[in-house]
């Protein structure tokens, strides 16, 4: 799991492995939640985007097969 | 060709390279964006990209820009990590057969790439560190494109194939009959 941004900044760090991975992103919203409940709740702040292997999905999609999640909070351009 | 740097490049040796060897291009034009000061406000600017999601995404932008103004082809440099004042940003440089599309052509990579590109922005300086969010100059930057989108639609269809439109360009060289327009 990645995490760019402020939200990288938020967490203390970039780069997480889930071992084994959750099997829905909610799953592994909850299991974040455990770890820390501030980052949790940035996740789904307005306009944090979700990217399964860097293509963007929405709601809550399965995760069996993913290799890469990664959460982008707002971009600012170039 | 698009290349994400997280060192610093030389803009000039990028163009060079891109000049090389063009027997049917007749302009090109590069644009290099540097790091501003902001009255002394940004020391260091820090930029975050994923590489494979910002660079595809990128991709996209040079295809549409290519399919629009007709492009021979395309150069980015986009840099990464920490970078001081002065030092560049972005390298765009576009060939084209004529002049016209060569400048539209790179107006228009630099208005996606500055609003629309997934990076992250950080400046650094001596209140601290901030996030930068898209601006709204950014946002009418693109309005730009999206409204011009349906004219030049519609000036294909009518035959026309200028960027300008039908009625402006004769009314603006009307004025002097006869003076030549440079080729390129």
């Amino acid at each position: 799991m990645l995490l760019f941004g402020r939200l990288a900044d938020l967490a203390g760090w970039r780069v997480r492995e889930f071992e084994p991975a959750p099997a829905t992103l909610s799953a592994l919203r909850a299991r974040i939640a455990e770890i820390d409940a501030n980052l949790a709740e940035a996740l789904t702040g307005p306009g944090v985007q979700v990217a399964l292997d860097k293509a963007l999905v929405r709601g809550d999609p399965a995760l069996s097969g993913v290799r890469e999640l990664a959460f982008l909070p707002p971009m600012s351009g170039g | 060709m698009i290349r994400l740097a997280d060192q610093p490049f030389d803009p000039a040796a990028e163009l060079a390279v891109f000049s090389a060897g063009r027997a049917e291009t007749g302009a090109i034009v590069s644009f290099t964006g540097l790091v501003r000061a902001e009255g002394g406000e940004a020391e260091t600017l820090e930029l975050e990209a994923y590489p494979g999601f910002t660079d595809a995404k990128i991709a996209e932008f040079v295809a549409e820009a290519t399919e629009r103004f007709g492009l021979q082809a395309v150069r980015i440099v986009h840099r990464t990590g920490r970078m001081a004042v002065g030092e560049p940003v972005v390298f765009v440089a576009v060939a084209a057969a004529h002049r016209r599309a060569a400048f539209e052509g790179c107006d228009y990579l630099m208005d996606y790439l500055k609003s629309r590109a997934p990076f992250w922005k950080k400046s650094h300086g001596p209140a601290g560190a901030a996030w930068i969010e898209p601006t709204t100059q950014d946002a009418d930057d693109l309005a730009r494109w999206e409204a011009a989108r349906s004219t030049s639609a519609h000036s294909r269809e009518s035959g026309d194939p200028g960027f300008l439109g039908p009625v402006e360009t004769p009314a603006l060289f009307d004025k002097t009959p006869g003076s030549p327009l440079p080729r390129g």
